[in-house]
């Protein structure tokens, strides 16, 4: 019975439904005090669901939550910030245009008689920042931030709230792997201060470094919890998905033909006209996968943008089977061959308002048969989306649900599904399995590798070191703009690669490859 | 050491500051000679400059409070419509100003309650809602309007003992009617609400974020309806201010499109009220020279054309001068829960 007093949190049958979909089927979970619970679980497996019903952004339809020992209720944001619950979205709750003082104090601010006392919030950023060891600089702009900063911003929101109970939502997912060290060091600090933290994360090593405790959801409910000492990648990912998952990628060696993509001296620039890609020369030839590995930020989007027409190319030429392309212009390149898989899915990948059923003929709805003259095909469409769910296993209630409604693994699958329907000469992947569980991620990588083998080239833009391992037959590293190695996969190791992302000279990393001999 | 930083310091300055500094020389420096030559009529252009403004920066209060939150209002010229008429009609029934000023008050509020209800609880889209503001306020003035009331009295200038009479500036700013203090003073509270309180920082929050505001626990709907409401309680003093202080009686029309030069206004000083003012002054300033020009009769220009010039010089100085602002990111878009 005393169990129950030790909790700092815990729910109890939850239930959640939304349309045609069960989020949270009964689910049973606790937080004990000063742990950091990983909780794993496919995409859509209703991770976000329960910390939002614990935030209070989400009423369950059913359920108890207790609150160290005392049953609550939550019904909004507020009341979980009065109960000592903090959390940090999946997708960032900072307003870009303020500064970091100004999002911290949003909500609870300090005031002067009736104005605002945006010196107190100075303070406070600089004594939070200093009692966590967590740097930010007060009168930084957020926009302005690396994604690494604004998250330690949103984990001082939810510090200066007093947060007994910390919800990170997929954290790592856009951090560098140096930020992820950082955050770790800083989750530590805090529960050895008593803060208890959920985490949630789609990497297996992460969890089985950082947590003490692991709760694996599938399909809204839960399958188990478990020590990481009694588990391994593989046995979280067969619990995650509910059969073996093969973590290591199969493929025969390329069999490289011709060029399909040549850039010659590329420059572009980025939104504040500096130079974001600095003369880079690439090639990628049919049947071959040439992997970018780089620190985010280091011009790789600007590149990916310039090669799919969606930002200007300033210097420099881009040869697509042979041809020079028209500038700034994606309908040719689509026509000509290219698929391009975004880095923001949600921005450049989907129209999120539309159906999937829409979503998956935005290439191609000018054309039959999905239009007839002016009209469009309804019955082509709904027939093209049946197929490509059933064949892709996007997890809908429907190809009429609206694409935003999914959860982040079923929106890359829908755009996978649209730009593997239609032949294929490049393809063009920026982070393609960003946020993705391993079982989508899996998928993905046998169809990468599969357009590989039926002769079309690929780039890969990651910054996961796994994923270009794993795919890339060649590898370019990127650093600040430029391209300062390309090496054949299986002629360097993780370790080199770590030291060109960070920017030591290729000279040295690779210079001397047997020092002994 | 020194050189480059306060060279780089200078040079923010200059990119912030130059073309409003600029401006102001300029300005004062025109203001100037032309008082040392025509005194009269100098001091008579500056102060119906500043009169010709009132409704406007009003309006553009009106428009940038609910802009601030997201919720844009181009309802104004129906709110300022109805509500120089109610005023006006009270005034007439009542005798009495004062009544007459809060009733407008009160009447431009409640269309800002009824704009609030349809774009954050229905959820309409708010180009419709204002429009609905709109037609029903040229509807019910045109329907229940009587030719032949006469109002009791207009609401006079005020001089503020020996301030007003400091040559020109006494006579500009010391020497107004009611209305156009308050709207002065109207102007400097906004801008202390909205960039100094808690309240004006939620406010931003809701018109950039909303979401983001609604998980640290802000009522983004609440945000929104007092904005709203407040902002049409201003827009309803604009509307007293014409019946009741610029003409003293009511007309069909009588606001003449200035709700919508007042979002113009709104959008040129960049949805800031000192900016509002400024873009305000400058057009009150090009419909005081009109009004001179037409008088004066020393041009032979068709005065269509001469009637051309505020609009002409309020898009010349501010599209050329002033860089683009960008409005609130969540500007327009309902607010929807989720779960
Ligand atoms: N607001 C909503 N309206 C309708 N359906 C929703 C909503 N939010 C989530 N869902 C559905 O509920 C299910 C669980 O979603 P949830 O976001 O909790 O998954 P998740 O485990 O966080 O996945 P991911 O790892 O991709 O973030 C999904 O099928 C999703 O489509
Ligand atoms: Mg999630």
């Amino acid at each position: 019975m005393s169990e129950n007093q030790t909790f700092a949190l815990e729910v109890r049958d939850i239930v959640k439904r939304f349309p045609g979909v069960l989020a949270n089927d009964h689910v049973n979970f606790n937080l004990r005090k000063g742990e950091v619970h990983a909780l794993l679980g496919e995409n859509g497996a209703g991770k976000t669901t329960l910390m939002n019903i614990i935030y209070g952004l989400y009423h369950p339809d059913e359920g108890e939550i207790f609150v160290n020992g005392r049953k609550v209720t939550i019904d909004s944001p507020h009341d979980a910030i009065r109960l000592g619950i903090g959390m940090v979205h999946q997708h960032f709750m900072l307003v870009p245009v303020f500064t970091v003082a100004e999002n911290l104090i949003l909500g609870a601010e300090p005031t002067k008689g009736l104005s605002l006392d945006l010196k107190a919030a100075r303070q406070a950023v600089v004594d939070l920042s200093q009692r966590y060891a967590l740097e930010v600089e007060p009168d930084a702009i957020i926009e302005d931030l690396p994604v690494g900063v604004q998250q330690r911003v949103e984990i001082l929101k939810a510090l200066y709230r007093e947060a007994k109970v910390l919800v990170l939502d997929e954290p790592t997912a856009v951090l560098t792997p140096q930020e992820v060290e950082e955050l770790f060091v800083i989750m530590r600090q805090l529960t050895e201060r008593g803060v208890s933290i959920i985490f949630i994360t789609h990497k297996l090593k992460e969890v089985l470094t950082i947590a003490d405790r692991i709760t694996v959801m599938r399909r809204g409910r839960v399958v188990g919890t478990v020590r990481p000492q009694e588990v391994d990648e593989a046995k979280l990912a067969a619990m995650m998905v509910g059969r073996e998952v093969v973590l290591q990628v199969e493929k025969s060696p390329a069999e490289p033909g011709e060029p399909v993509l040549q850039v010659r001296d590329l420059v572009v620039e980025d939104e504040r006209h500096l130079i974001a890609v600095d003369h880079v020369n690439l090639e990628v030839r049919r049947g071959e996968v040439v992997g970018v590995a780089g620190v985010q930020g280091n011009g790789q989007t600007e590149l990916a943008e310039a090669l799919t027409g969606l930002r200007p190319i300033r210097e420099g030429q881009m040869l697509l089977g042979g041809k020079a392309v028209p500038p700034r212009n994606p309908r040719y390149l689509i026509e000509h061959g290219m698929a391009h898989i975004p880095e923001d899915r949600q921005k450049h990948g989907l129209v999120l308002s539309y159906t999937i059923a829409d979503n998956l003929v935005l290439c191609t709805y000018y054309k039959p048969p999905f239009a007839r003259g002016l009209q469009r095909n309804q019955a082509a469409i709904v027939e093209n989306a049946e197929k490509l769910v059933q064949q892709f296993d996007v997890r809908t209630p429907s190809i009429f649900t609206t694409a935003g409604s999914l959860s982040g693994g079923n929106q890359q699958k829908v755009i996978v599904a649209r730009e593997f329907s239609r032949p294929v000469d490049l393809l063009i992947a920026n982070q393609p399995t960003r946020g993705l569980d391993v079982g989508s991620i899996e998928y993905i990588h046998k169809r990468i590798v599969q357009m590989r083998d039926q002769g079309a080239g690929v780039l890969l833009i990651s910054a996961e070191l796994d994923e270009i391992m794993s795919l890339a037959d060649r590898i370019a590293v990127m650093f600040r703009g430029k391209i300062v190695a390309t090496v054949k996969a299986e002629e360097v190791n993780r370790e080199q690669l770590g030291l060109l992302m960070a920017g030591s000279p290729a000279s040295e990393v690779l210079g001397q490859p047997q020092p002994a001999a | 050491m020194n050189t480059p930083a306060s060279f780089a310091n200078w040079k923010i300055f200059w990119k912030r500051w130059g073309v409003l500094t600029v401006i102001s020389v300029i300005t004062l420096a025109l203001i100037a000679y032309y008082y040392s030559k025509t005194p009269q009529i100098t001091e008579a252009v500056l102060a119906s400059t500043l009169r010709q403004s009132v409704p406007l920066v009003l309006g553009a209060l009106c428009g940038l409070l609910g802009e601030r939150a997201a919720v844009i209002n181009i309802g104004i010229e129906g709110q300022m419509l109805l509500a120089a008429f109610l005023a006006f009609l009270v005034n007439v029934y009542t005798g009495n100003l004062l009544l007459g000023v809060l009733a407008g008050i009160a009447v431009g509020a409640l269309l800002g309650l009824l704009l609030a209800f349809m774009s954050v609880t229905l959820k309409i889209d708010q180009i419709i809602g204002g429009t609905v503001i709109n037609i029903l306020a040229i509807g019910l003035t045109g329907y229940f309007y009587k030719v032949g009331l006469s109002a009791h009295g207009k609401l006079n200038p005020i001089p503020l003992g020996p301030l007003a009479k400091i040559p020109l500036i006494g006579p500009v700013f010391f020497n107004n009617p009611p209305i156009t203090y308050a709207t002065i003073l109207l102007v400097f509270l906004v801008h202390y609400v909205l960039f100094y309180t808690p309240w004006g920082l939620r406010t931003r929050a809701v018109g950039e974020h909303p979401r983001a505001a609604d998980t640290l626990g802000i009522n983004v709907y609440l945000v929104r309806y007092v904005n709203v409401v407040v902002g049409g309680a201003l827009a309803g003093l604009a509307g007293a201010y014409l019946s009741l202080e610029a003409v003293g009686s009511f007309e069909r029309l009588m606001t003449n499109g200035r709700g919508f030069v007042a979002l113009a206004v709104m959008i040129f000083g960049k949805w800031t009220p000192l900016g509002a003012w400024g873009a305000a002054l400058l057009f009150g300033f090009a419909t005081a020279m009109q009004t001179q020009l037409q008088f004066g009769g020393q041009l032979h220009i068709p005065h269509q054309f001469i009637g051309m010039l505020p609009y002409l010089l309020t898009i010349i100085v501010l599209a050329g001068f002033v860089g683009r602002a960008r409005p609130p990111a969540a500007d327009g878009i309902p607010y929807e829960k989720e779960g």
